[in-house]
């Protein structure tokens, strides 16, 4: 038995096709959602993927919040459906009001792609279970708008509660506070994180790293023995 | 708001004695002539507008096309090539069924006015170039070349110009592979934003751009048209509005990736479903192009309702509309029972798409305006008889005198203390610097295809997960070479791309071109360009690689001042499991390096003629293409055989380069020993071509030498990956800290 997991095409999202394959690595069934059709077509999970949705000339997820899919993303999330935002899916998230936070443009004003290292700080969500806490990995990182911001309150509790995921070790590669890369909800469903763990998982593409395969083995242990 | 009656077709053959602004359209008068000759009477505005933006330059080729019909005459017979010069780009075979297409195109002077759009939008032509092919485009590389990196202009052209390349490659999902970043004062005011993609179909999909079958319909889908590079449209639109209207309209594009993003993959959509007979993206020259090219590949005439058009601006006139260059557009021809199926595609993909004209069974191209006639032509005189000129060329007086003026005698360091110096200061020197800066600020892992990515030798991108089918892209071009003798230059920057492509375990296939130079109207310049065309003809022959297509671009030259010639040559190669690459970074101490190939004391051009003492003259370095063939194939074999753990190219800089490039790459130094026969200096900074320094592991070293020695290629051991320095024995050492920080600060220093 395996799991089937959703991937959402916006119109711009670009790493669609690499997250459904990521999934298929891992073992699961990645199952293609169009972001105009709200039916989730009774996934198991969701990927929010990279890229740039609608554009993103507004502020990055901005607009697909308003999408059908999303509807139906947010409804089942609050009731427990696992969700990852990845880079843009993060960002849609926070707007999305599934994730606290916003995210800023980078603090050196450009894009910026690199191998960037991560510390995983909790390793219970249903994303990270094939983590240890403390461990270290690196995962390539790609975006514009990367500064992960909330205000003072929201991230003493972040931190209070363990929902800080993952964070930026080494260098912090676009002034997030507190160095945070990654973040989940208070159920521990929902993880949105800015670097990709689907271009970092084969050892000869990419960073030539698999440190983010097990995003995708961690559902799918979850869905499976749940 | 009073009108002067619609200029139709009708009208212009009753009113002879109208003046039109052809001057004003950069016609000359000559070719305003043979305009009114092809025609039988003047030309309507709307066909003046059209002829004038076709016969430009930039369109028609007129000054290089006498000489670039070589590509053709002297292209080396290849079963790889699928689709040759002449279309959107070329499509080569590369095996299990699949097809590769790729081209490189210069967007120089819009980047010079405005980096940021200008770059941007040159991103965006030839990704729509490719998918005009029916490929999905799997990457773009960027080779670029700027004025002095010190100097004040520099900081303001190229962060606009990366953060333009960056943010429409992106937000496509294009890794960004490969490229070259070069300075010299030469092309202060005159940047050269070159921009390559690769795109890869099935054999079965390829598509052409022309127009068949009467009554297939005509559909412009994408961006609105809007008054955005227009240029010298304006003047005939003032010509026939006589009220005030925004008459300044801005030259350079603006682009919008986004949009873009949606036409690919619309475009791929349709393409899958087959309901696309022919295709043709909008660049330059808008519909003015794609109308009369389609319409003159194809087998019948068109007809177009300009009044069809989505428009931006209502106030465009019809002369506008023809000449816009507003990107983001394609123009299909399908089939009438396919159409809804078509507009069906564009509606989920949220793409305006609309029915503009159709196919017809004669042989005019008519385009019509308010129910009047505006255009009435021959489509094939409009987007292939243009003018071809034979321009004046001659070797300049001033060349013996550079060719002279020896390299070689130039003073050479005195001790290995002077002689660290200098390696550092090369190290270190804006041209020799690490890239990091610029090239992190492109997506390279999108896809999920990337094998390799510069700064490797070549950018190479997965094409099956299955099997392992790869294929590789390298751009390269020395214009201070070209500069010393163009005919070697071109093939200095063939033997490098082709050389980069070998290294990193791939089968050089085909050529694509981009050729930079200054005014064809002067016969310097000209012959500068003949020169280098005849090389890259004639090499490409020997090396067995056909030219598939390019671009050229004149013109770059500020007053007199024109800058170096500078071909500018891509060569593309296909690896039969990527799993074989060859990586430029040491992988493992212990491993022996190689230096293979000959060393002579060639200081011609060289880089460190130019850090050391700011010089340009003698002679480049000796061209043998047989040679490179030979390196080329050890390379391979190697790769495949899995002889050698890592490989670098060595070309500017010399080995000292290469090692310390692959020694900063790999975390792991070098301790290398001047073989016999060579003195350090040259050993480490002589920059003659046709050489790669490999790493081999100990248990390999019988193996890859018996191979080397059977072939007949000179191997020679200078050293092992070791330590956490580059030491060169009785010279200096430098450790790999020192290096990392000279050679990785340069440029954020400058223009951060």
């Amino acid at each position: 038995m395996t799991a089937r997991i959703g991937v959402v095409t916006f119109p711009g999202s670009l790493d669609d096709r690499d997250t459904q394959r990521a999934i298929r690595l891992a073992g699961a069934e990645p199952v293609a959602l169009w972001h105009k059709d709200k039916d989730l077509k009774q996934v198991d999970a969701v990927v929010l993927p990279g890229g740039f949705s609608y554009g993103d000339y507004l502020r990055a997820g901005a607009i697909s919040r308003f999408s059908p899919v999303m509807e139906s993303v947010v409804e089942q999330a609050r009731a427990g459906l696992p969700v990852l935002g990845i880079c843009n899916g993060f960002q849609v998230l926070t707007e999305a009001h599934l994730l606290p936070g916003a995210m800023l443009g980078n603090d050196h004003l450009h894009f910026i792609c690199r191998d960037q290292k991560l510390r995983v700080e909790n390793a219970g969500t249903a994303w990270t279970g094939d983590y240890t806490a403390g461990q270290e990995i690196h995962i390539p990182l790609k975006n514009m708008d990367g500064r992960f911001v909330a205000d003072t309150y929201t991230l003493d509790e972040l931190e209070a509660e363990g929902r800080v995921v993952f964070r930026y070790l080494d260098v912090n590669p676009n002034g997030s506070l507190r160095d945070i890369a990654g973040i989940t909800n208070e159920a521990g469903n929902v993880v949105g994180l800015m670097p990709h763990p689907e271009h970092a998982v084969e050892p000869l593409i990419g960073s030539g790293r698999t440190d983010g395969l097990p995003f995708f083995t961690s559902i799918l242990k979850k869905l499976v023995t749940a | 708001m009073s009108r002067t009656p619609l200029d139709t077709v009708e009208h212009a053959a009753a009113t002879p004695d109208v003046e039109l602004p052809w001057a004003e359209l950069g016609l000359k008068k000559d070719e305003y002539e043979r305009v009114v000759e092809i025609l039988g009477r003047r030309p309507t505005g709307a066909e003046l507008a059209m002829y004038s933006v076709m016969w430009s330059e930039h369109c028609s080729y007129k000054s290089s096309k006498v000489h670039l019909r070589q590509f053709g005459e002297k292209a080396p017979e290849s079963d790889a090539l699928l689709v040759g010069i002449g279309e959107n780009a070329g499509v080569v075979d590369v095996g299990q069924g699949y097809a590769v297409t790729f081209k490189v195109e210069s967007h120089n002077h819009p980047s010079y006015v405005e980096p940021y759009q200008g770059a941007a939008t040159g991103v965006g032509g030839i990704v729509r170039d490719i998918i005009a092919m029916g490929a999905r485009p799997v990457a773009v590389v960027d080779p670029l070349r700027f004025g002095a990196a010190d100097h004040p202009d520099t900081k303001r052209v190229l962060p606009g110009v990366v953060a333009g390349i960056g943010g429409y490659g992106n937000c496509l999902g294009l890794p960004n592979i490969g490229g070259e970043v070069v300075f010299d004062a030469c092309y202060q005011g005159n940047p050269l934003v070159n921009a390559g993609a690769i795109g890869v179909m099935r054999h079965e999909d390829i598509h052409l751009a022309k127009a068949s079958g009467a009554g297939n319909q005509v559909i412009l889908y994408g961006a609105r048209t809007g008054g955005d590079g227009i240029g010298g449209a304006s003047i005939l639109a003032s010509e026939t509005f006589d009220d005030a209207k925004p008459s300044k309209r801005p030259a350079v594009q603006v682009g919008d990736p986004f949009q873009e993003k949606l036409l690919i993959e619309c475009t791929l959509e349709a393409f899958r479903e087959k309901l696309v007979v022919g295709i043709q993206d909008l660049g330059a020259a808008g519909l003015s192009c794609a109308t009369s090219e389609l319409a003159s590949n194809g087998s019948g005439g068109m007809r177009v309702t300009l009044d069809d058009v989505p428009l931006r601006d209502s106030t465009l006139s019809p002369e506008e509309i023809l000449m816009s260059e507003s990107q983001e557009r394609m123009c299909a021809v399908v089939e009438p029972g396919k159409v809804d199926r078509f507009l069906e595609i564009c509606a989920k993909w949220d793409v305006i798409a609309t029915v503009i004209g159709e196919v017809t069974d004669g042989d005019r191209l008519e385009i019509f305006w308010h129910g009047g006639k505006i255009v009435d032509v021959d489509p094939r005189t409009v987007a292939h008889d243009g003018p071809v000129y034979e321009r004046p060329y001659a070797r300049p007086d001033w060349q013996d005198v550079l060719q002279a003026d020896d390299a070689g005698k130039l003073p050479r360091p005195a001790t290995g203390e002077e002689l660290k110096d200098q390696v550092l200061r090369l190290v270190g020197s804006p041209n020799q610097a690490s890239k990091k800066w610029i090239t992190s600020q492109y997506d390279h892992f999108v896809q999920g295809n990337t094998v390799l990515a510069q700064p490797e030798d070549s950018g190479m991108i997965r094409i099956d997960e299955e099997s392992g089918l790869g294929v590789a892209i390298a751009t390269d071009g020395n214009g201070r070479y070209a500069k010393l003798d163009p005919y070697t230059g071109a093939q200095l920057a063939l033997a490098e791309a082709y050389r980069n492509v070998a290294t990193t375990g791939a089968r050089p296939l085909a050529v694509s071109d981009c050729l930079n130079f200054g005014s064809p109207e002067d016969s310097a310049v000209m012959w500068q360009f003949a020169e280098a065309v005849r090389g890259l003809a004639d090499g490409c022959r020997q090396l067995g690689t056909p030219v598939t297509g390019g671009n050229v671009s004149l013109y770059n030259q500020t007053g007199e001042a024109a800058i170096h010639p500078t071909p500018v040559v891509a060569v593309l190669g296909v690896i039969d499991d990527v799993a074989r690459r060859t990586p430029v970074a040491f992988q493992e101490e212990g491993q022996l390096l190689y230096l293979l190939g000959d060393t002579r004391e060639e200081f011609g051009g060289s880089a460190w003629s130019q850090v050391v003492h700011d010089h340009l003259g003698g002679m480049p370095p000796k061209v043998d293409l047989e040679r490179e063939r030979l390196l080329a194939e050890i390379l391979i074999s190697a790769s495949r055989d899995g002889m050698i753990d890592s490989a670098h190219d060595l070309s500017d800089g010399g080995l000292v380069q290469a090692v310390v490039e692959s020694a900063l790459l790999g975390g792991k130094g070098a301790r290398l020993v001047v073989p016999d026969g060579l003195d350090a200096f040259t050993f480490l900074l002589s920059e003659s071509a046709g050489r790669a320094v490999v790493a081999v592991p100990r248990s390999e070293e019988v193996r890859f030498n018996d191979m080397c020695g059977a072939r007949g290629l000179p191997a020679t051991r200078i050293g092992v990956v070791d330590g956490d320095a580059v030491e060169v024995q009785g010279e200096f050492t430098l450790s790999l800290a020192e290096l990392r920080e000279t050679h990785e600060q340069t440029i954020p220093s400058l223009l951060a």
